[in-house]
C-alpha cells in the first residue's frame, strides 16, 4: 500500500500545535494553519491545542482515512520529544511512518522570540519548508539490530556500585570501571550519614565487597575509559589499565609489603585522608578498600626516581624489602606499564560523581592561610574512627581540641563569582558535622547559613534535633575569617565577621576552628568524559539528562545513561534512587534484545560509482568497503551512522542518504527562501 | 522609654522608587539580592550604620525611599568597594550607595550640619569652578560650614601640615576653566532632556 | 617608556612627598613621566556622590587630554584617580548612554576620547614594564633588616583588579623584597583606612586607621608602605587623636616610592621624607653595594 501512495500525487495534511500556551503564546497558530492551507499539495491544514495527546493523534489518523492523506507534517516541539509519537500515529493511520516530517516551532521559535509577529512569520517559513520536503519523502523500513547484553558502568561511587549490583543481580554481565585504586567514591570517606546518622562504612563496605566478588561483575579498578565507538546495543570501548605495579591476580591482599617498605614511617600525604594522614609509597587506601590489592605510587617510590636525562634510576637506598616480604606470591612488578583493553558492551552508565569546590578560591575564608580552617571533607576524616587521628578531633597542631567551631555554609555555592548553584547537600552535611563535632568535643558550634535547606524525609526533623542540642544558627553569609583581634577574647583565635541578619547587626565571633562547607561541582575532567560518551552538559558542567522530569537518567545518546552526582549535586538517597532507575533503563533495553535503527543511512548508486575510493577514508565509522570484483564502493548499512560525510564528498554524486536526498533538502531550502 | 510604632504600611512606601534606582546604570542587579548579608559582613563601616548595607538593599528594593535617603548608612559608605567584590550576586552595592547619595543631595534630605554631604558638595563646586581641588581651602570651608568648633581640634594638624609644607589656602586653577563650565552645562542640558 | 602623568590634586598638596619621590625614582629607572597639560581634578569619590554624569565627563576630559597629547598610556599614582579614570572607562564601555553623554560633553569643547588609553598604576609599570631585575640593579643601599608592612588600600584592587590579585595583592611585596626589605605578612593589606571619614566623621573613620596601625605594630613592622596619598595622610596624621582614644601606635607610614629612593641611595630630603609626622626610622647602616 505504501508504494502505491508514494507514487500518487502528494496529499499533505498539516497540523500546528498550540502546546497549551507554549507555542500559541508567541505564534498565531491559526494564521500559520491558514497560510499552509494555501500551499500546493496541502489537502488540509489545522491547528490544535495538544497534538501529542490521544485526540491529537487520532485526528491525524482520522484525516488520513477521510481525506486520503499520504503525507503528514506536524509543527510543534522538538523531534527529540515527539517525532516518535507522530511517526507512530501516521503508521497507525496506515502510512509508512517516514511519510512524516516534524517542524520545531517551540524550541526554535516560540521559546526564543519575543515578537509575536516575527515568531509567526518564522513558523510559516519553517512549515513551508517542511511541506516542500515531505512531498519527496519515500517509504523506508527501520532495521533491527541485536543488543550486546553486557553493560559498562563508569565510576564506582555509591551510584556506580548500586547500578552495577542491580544489573548483575538480574543475571546480566557488568564491567565496572573505577579510576582510583579502590571503589567507594566519596561515601567511603564519611563517618556517619545524615539524617539517620548510620555509619557509612557499615552500609557501604558490604556493598563494596559484594560488588568486588560478584560473579557477574568484572571490576577494573585503577582504570579509565579512553575511547568509545559504536552505537546503542553495540559499543566498542577501550579501557586504559593504569599500572599499579602489582600483579592483580597474584596479590592476595595480605599487605605484608607495606610495613616492609624502606620508609619506616609513612611519609607521603595520604589522598584518602585528604592529606591529613601519611602513607608509604606502597599502600592500600583504607582497610576495607575494594579490591584488596595494594598499589605503588611511582611519584614517591624510590624505584621510579628519574635521573637528569629523564631515565629511570633506581635509588640504591631501596633494598626492595617489599618484594622480599611478598615472597613466593611474587606480586610486585616494577616493570608494569599502561595496558589498553577493548571490550564490547550494549549499554553504558556514567556515574563519575563530583568533586568538592577548591576552598582556596574563596580567599576571604583563609583556607590554606590559617592552619585551623578546614574543609568539610577533612572533618569527615577527622571525626572518622578509621581516620588519621582515630576519630579524635584535634587541630593541626596535633594535640588541642577545639572549644568553639564555626561552620560556614555555601562556600563555592550560590555565588555567581564561583558556582552559582545550590549544592543541595551542604546544609545537611554541615548539621551532621556540627552534631558529630559536638559529640566528640562538646565545643560551642556555630552554623553560618544563608538559608537552611532541608527538603528531604526526616531532614527538617534533623534540623530540629540540632537546635535541641544547642548548636547556634546564625543567618548570614560570612564576610571574612581573619586572625586579628579587637578584644582580649579574640586573641589567638580565628575571628568570623558576619552580619547576623535576623538580629540585624554585625558580629565578630572568635572560634578555634573553622569548617568550610564546600560545594559540589563537576569533576575536573567532566568535559572530556562528556565528549567521550557523546553527552551534553548544562551550563554549570554537570551531565545533562534527556528530560528533567520524564527522562532523568537518559542522555541524548541512546544507550548511554547517567546516575548520581555527575548529573547534579545530590545526596545518597537520591543518588541510589537514580542508580536504580539507570539500572532499570538498562535492563529494559537489554531485555528487549534489539534496537530499531533510524533508516537515515547512506547508499551508493552502483551504476554511477566511478570507483575512485575517495569516500572510503572519510567515513568515521569505517562503514564503506570496496568491492574488488565490481570495482565499486559499497556501504555496510549496519555500520553507517548517517553522518552524511561521504555524501558531500563523492565527486560523481553517486552517494545518496535516506531522509536527506538532494531533492528533499533542496525543496526544504526553497521552502524557506520562498517565504518572505 | 519612648514607645514607637515600628509597623510599616504599604502607604509608607514611595512606589516605584526601587524600580527607578534599579534602572540606573550600575544598579540593575539589585533585583538579584538574596539578603545574605555578605555586604554588611565585609563592610568596615557597617558597625556604625543605622541600617546595614543589606538592609539598605532590602529597603530600596521595597520602595522605602524616605527611610533609605534619611539613613546615615549612605553617608558612612567610604567607597572601599569591599561589598561590591564580595557580593555573591554581583550587585554593585557601592554604586548603589552613590546613587542613593545623589538622590539624597538632590532632594536635600540629609542632616543639615552633617559634614559628609557638605564635603561632597563643596568639593564638586570647587572642581567645577576651578578645575582642581585645593585641599587646605576645601577642609577649611568644610569646617566653617559644619562645625567651626571642631576646627579648633584640627588646628594642631593644620599647623603640622603647614610646617611640613602640605597646607595652603591658595586656590589652584586650571587654564581652560571655560571648557569645564561648558562640559558641565552640556551634561546638565542632556540630563534634563533625558 | 613614556607615560602621560596624571598627578591629581593630592600629589600637589598633602601628598606632595609621593610626587617628590616618584619623579626622581622613575627618572632613575629611565621612565619618562610627562605631566598632562592643564589636567583637572578626577572627581574622586565625592563627585560620584553628587552627579555621575558630570563625574564621568570631567574625568574623561583628562583621558581626552592624554590622547590629544599623543600619549599611549597614562600613569595615575593616586589610588582615587587611578580608580576614577578606570571606572570612567568601564562606564563608557558598559553603558552606551554614558558614552554618548561623555562624547557630547567633550565634543562641546572640541575634545574627543576614544577610550583605549590604558590608565596604569606605577606599581604595574614597575613590575611589568620596567621589571624587578632592572629595579634590583639600581639598588645601592638595600633595605636590609627593615620590616615593612605593605599596605595597598582599597581602590587599586577594588572593584577592578587589573594587575594584581584582588584578595591578596603581591606587587608591592615583590617590589619591597627587591629593595632588600623584609615584608610582613598581615591580613589587612587591602582593608579600608577610613578614607575621607577620618576627617568628616572621625569617630567612625579613625578606628579603621587605628586597627591598621595597631596590627602592623603588633606584627613587628618598622613601617608601613603605602601607594595612596589619602592612606598615607590617615595613617600618619592622626596619631594624637588615636593615642587619646586608644593607645599609642606610632608606626611611620611612607610611600613605596620613598623607600625605592632610599634604596637607590637618594638622600631622604630629596624624597619628601621630611614631610611626614612620624619620622622614618634610620636605616640600618648603609652598606654600599658595588654598583
Ligand atoms: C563533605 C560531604 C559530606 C556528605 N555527607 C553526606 C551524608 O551524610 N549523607 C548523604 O546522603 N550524602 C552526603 N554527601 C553527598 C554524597 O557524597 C553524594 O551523594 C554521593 O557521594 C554521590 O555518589 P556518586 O557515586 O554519584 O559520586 P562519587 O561519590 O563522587 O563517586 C564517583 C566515583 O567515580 C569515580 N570516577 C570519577 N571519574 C571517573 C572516570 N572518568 N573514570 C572512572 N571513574 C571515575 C570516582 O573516582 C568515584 O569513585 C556528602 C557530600 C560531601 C561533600
Ligand atoms: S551581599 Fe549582595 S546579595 Fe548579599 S545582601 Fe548584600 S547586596 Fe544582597
Ligand atoms: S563600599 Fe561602602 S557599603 Fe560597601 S563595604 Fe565599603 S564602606 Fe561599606
Amino acid at each position: 500500500m505504501a508504494m502505491e501512495k508514494q507514487n500518487q500525487e502528494p496529499r499533505i495534511g498539516f497540523y500546528v500545535c498550540h502546546c497549551g500556551t507554549n507555542i500559541a503564546g508567541m505564534v498565531d497558530c491559526a494564521e500559520v494553519a491558514h497560510h499552509v492551507g494555501t500551499l500546493p499539495n496541502v489537502v488540509m491544514s489545522k491547528d490544535y491545542k495538544y497534538m501529542c495527546s490521544d485526540p491529537g493523534q487520532e485526528l491525524i489518523q482520522k484525516d488520513i482515512a477521510a481525506h486520503g492523506l499520504n503525507r503528514v507534517v506536524v509543527a510543534s516541539c522538538s523531534p527529540l520529544l515527539h517525532e516518535h509519537t507522530f511517526r507512530g500515529a501516521v503508521e497507525k493511520g496506515g502510512l509508512n511512518p517516514f511519510f512524516f516530517h516534524m517542524v520545531n516551532i517551540r524550541e526554535h521559535d516560540s521559546w526564543v522570540h519575543t515578537d509575536r509577529q516575527e515568531a509567526t512569520e518564522k513558523a510559516k517559513a519553517l512549515a513551508q519548508a517542511a511541506i516542500g520536503r515531505v512531498a519527496h519523502h519515500k517509504a523506508l523500513e527501520t532495521k533491527r539490530v541485536d543488543i550486546n547484553p553486557t553493560t559498562l558502568v563508569v565510576g564506582a561511587g555509591i551510584a556506580g556500585i548500586h547500578t552495577a549490583m542491580t544489573i548483575a543481580n538480574a543475571g546480566k554481565q557488568v564491567v565496572l570501571v573505577e579510576r582510583e585504586p579502590t571503589i567507594g567514591g566519596h561515601m567511603a570517606k564519611f563517618d556517619k550519614t545524615f539524617p539517620t546518622l548510620d555509619c557509612a562504612a557499615c552500609i557501604l563496605t558490604p556493598k563494596m565487597s559484594a560488588a568486588g566478588a560478584h560473579e557477574n561483575i568484572r571490576l577494573l579498578s585503577y582504570s579509565e575509559v579512553t575511547k568509545v565507538d559504536g552505537f546503542v546495543g553495540n559499543y566498542k570501548v577501550t579501557i586504559k589499565r593504569k599500572p599499579r605495579y602489582i600483579d592483580e591476580e597474584a596479590c592476595i591482599g595480605c599487605q605484608d609489603c607495606i610495613p616492609a617498605c624502606v620508609f619506616k614511617t609513612p611519609k607521603f600525604a595520604d589522598e584518602f585522608n585528604e592529606g591529613l594522614g601519611k602513607r608509604r609509597p606502597v599502600y592500600i587506601p583504607f582497610p576495607q578498600a575494594t579490591p584488596q590489592i595494594v598499589a605503588i605510587d611511582p611519584n614517591v617510590c624510590l624505584n621510579f626516581k628519574k635521573g637528569e636525562n629523564g631515565d629511570r634510576v633506581v635509588s640504591d637506598k631501596c633494598k626492595k624489602t617489599c618484594v622480599e616480604a611478598c615472597g613466593d606470591k611474587d606480586a610486585i612488578d616494577f616493570t608494569q606499564t599502561e595496558r589498553f583493553e577493548e571490550i564490547e558492551v550494549g549499554a553504558i552508565v556514567v556515574a563519575t560523581g563530583f568533586q568538592t569546590y577548591d576552598a582556596t578560591r574563596s580567599p576571604s575564608y583563609g583556607y590554606g592561610r590559617y592552619d585551623n580552617v578546614y574543609t568539610a571533607l577533612e572533618i569527615e576524616r577527622l571525626v572518622n574512627a578509621s581516620g588519621p587521628t582515630g576519630g579524635h578531633v584535634v587541630m593541626r597542631d596535633g594535640k588541642s581540641e577545639p572549644k568553639s567551631v564555626g561552620i560556614i555554609h555555601c562556600v563555592g555555592s550560590r555565588d555567581k563569582k564561583t558556582n552559582a548553584w545550590c549544592s543541595r547537600v551542604c546544609c545537611m552535611y554541615s548539621m551532621k558535622l556540627a552534631h558529630l563535632l559536638k559529640e566528640h568535643t562538646n565545643a560551642e558550634i556555630y552554623n553560618f547559613y544563608i538559608d537552611v535547606r532541608t527538603p528531604g524525609k526526616g531532614y527538617e526533623e534533623f534540623y530540629g534535633k540540632l537546635l535541641e542540642e544547642g548548636v547556634h544558627f546564625i543567618r548570614g553569609r560570612v564576610g571574612e575569617v581573619t586572625d586579628w583581634a579587637m578584644t582580649p577574647e579574640e586573641e589567638g583565635k580565628l575571628v568570623i565577621r558576619v552580619e547576623d541578619t535576623l538580629a540585624g547587626m554585625v558580629r565578630r565571633i572568635p572560634v578555634d576552628m573553622v569548617v568550610l562547607a564546600t560545594g559540589l561541582e563537576p569533576q575536573k575532567d567532566a568535559q572530556d568524559v562528556r565528549r567521550l560518551f557523546n553527552m551534553s552538559c548544562g551550563s554549570e558542567g554537570f551531565f545533562l539528562e534527556r528530560h528533567p522530569k520524564l527522562a532523568p537518567v537518559n542522555t541524548f545518546s541512546d544507550g548511554i545513561y547517567i546516575a548520581g552526582a555527575c548529573q547534579g549535586p545530590k545526596d545518597i538517597p537520591d543518588t541510589v534512587a537514580q542508580a536504580g532507575a539507570a539500572a532499570a533503563e538498562v535492563l529494559a533495553l537489554i531485555d528487549k534484545g534489539y534496537v530499531e535503527q533510524e533508516p537515515n543511512t547512506a547508499f551508493i548508486l552502483e551504476d554511477e560509482c566511478s570507483g575512485c575510493k575517495s569516500c572510503i577514508p572519510l567515513c568515521p565509522y569505517t562503514a564503506i568497503l570496496f568491492d574488488e570484483k565490481t570495482d565499486k564502493a559499497w556501504i555496510n548499512e549496519a555500520l553507517c551512522k548517517g553522518c552524511g560525510t561521504c555524501v558531500g564528498s563523492c565527486p560523481s554524486g553517486s552517494i545518496v542518504q535516506n531522509l536527506f536526498e538532494d531533492q528533499e533538502i533542496f525543496s526544504e531550502i526553497e521552502g524557506v527562501l520562498a517565504y518572505d | 522609654m519612648e514607645i514607637k510604632r515600628t509597623i510599616k504600611y504599604q502607604a509608607d512606601r514611595v512606589r516605584g522608587f526601587g524600580r527607578e534606582v534599579m534602572s540606573v546604570p550600575g544598579c540593575e542587579k539589585l533585583k538579584d539580592c538574596i539578603q545574605c548579608g555578605t555586604c554588611s559582613g565585609v563592610c568596615p563601616l557597617s558597625i556604625y550604620m543605622d541600617f546595614t548595607p543589606r538592609q539598605v538593599m532590602a529597603l530600596t528594593r521595597e520602595d522605602f525611599k524616605n527611610e533609605v535617603l534619611a539613613s546615615h548608612t549612605i553617608w558612612l559608605c567610604a567607597s572601599c568597594y569591599a561589598c561590591t567584590v564580595e557580593c555573591p550576586r554581583e550587585i554593585r552595592i557601592t554604586d548603589i550607595m552613590y546613587e542613593l547619595k545623589q538622590r539624597a543631595i538632590h532632594e536635600g534630605v540629609y542632616p543639615k550640619r552633617f559634614p559628609i554631604p557638605v564635603l561632597a558638595q563643596e568639593f564638586t563646586t570647587m572642581v567645577r569652578q576651578h578645575g582642581r581641588v585645593s585641599e587646605g581651602l576645601l577642609v577649611t570651608k568644610l569646617y566653617l560650614k559644619t562645625n567651626p568648633i571642631a576646627a579648633l581640634g584640627m588646628a594642631k594638624l593644620g599647623m603640622g601640615l603647614m610646617k611640613t609644607g602640605r597646607f595652603s589656602l591658595k586656590q589652584e586653577n586650571i587654564k581652560q576653566r571655560a571648557d569645564l563650565a561648558r562640559i558641565v552645562a552640556t551634561v546638565d542640558n542632556e540630563s534634563v532632556k533625558a | 617608556m613614556r607615560y602621560g602623568y596624571f598627578p591629581g590634586c593630592s600629589l600637589k598638596g598633602t601628598g606632595r612627598a609621593y610626587e617628590e619621590s616618584l619623579l626622581p625614582v622613575m627618572q632613575h629607572l629611565g621612565v619618562e613621566m610627562v605631566e598632562l597639560d592643564d589636567w583637572s581634578c578626577c572627581g574622586a569619590t565625592a563627585y560620584m556622590a553628587v552627579d555621575e554624569g558630570k563625574a564621568c565627563a570631567l574625568a574623561a576630559r583628562n583621558l581626552a587630554l592624554a590622547e590629544q597629547g599623543g600619549f599611549a598610556q597614562v600613569m595615575a599614582p593616586c589610588s582615587a584617580c587611578y580608580l576614577v579614570l578606570n571606572k570612567t572607562q568601564h562606564f563608557m564601555q558598559d553603558y552606551p548612554a554614558m558614552r554618548r553623554l561623555v562624547d557630547k560633553a567633550l565634543g562641546s569643547v572640541g575634545l574627543k576620547v576614544s577610550n583605549d588609553t590604558p590608565v596604569r598604576h606605577p606599581l604595574d609599570i614597575l613590575l611589568n614594564d620596567v621589571g624587578l631585575d632592572a629595579v634590583k640593579q639600581k639598588v645601592t643601599r638595600p633595605l636590609k633588616g627593615l620590616k615593612v608592612a605593605p599596605y595597598y588600600g582599597c581602590q587599586i584592587v577594588r572593584p577592578y583588579s587589573t594587575f594584581d590579585d584582588q584578595a591578596d595583592p603581591v606587587s608591592m611585596d615583590q617590589l619591597l623584597q627587591a629593595l632588600g626589605a623584609e615584608v610582613i605578612d598581615w591580613p589587612l593589606k587591602t582593608k579600608c583606612c577610613g578614607g575621607s571619614l577620618t576627617g568628616t566623621l572621625p569617630e567612625a573613620g579613625l578606628r579603621l586607621s587605628y586597627i591598621l596601625l595597631k596590627e602592623a605594630k603588633k606584627r613587628g613592622a618598622d613601617l608601613i608602605a603605602t601607594v595612596c596619598p589619602l592612606c598615607q595622610f590617615n595613617l600618619d596624621g592622626y596619631h594624637d587623636k588615636i593615642e587619646a582614644k586608644w593607645e599609642p601606635v606610632r608606626v611611620p607610614t611612607v610611600y613605596f616610592s620613598q623607600l625605592m629612593g632610599l634604596a637607590f641611595g637618594m638622600p631622604a630630603n630629596r624624597l619628601g621624607l621630611q614631610r611626614g609626622f612620624i619620622p622614618m626610622p634610620s636605616l640600618p647602616r648603609a652598606e654600599a653595594v658595588a654598583a
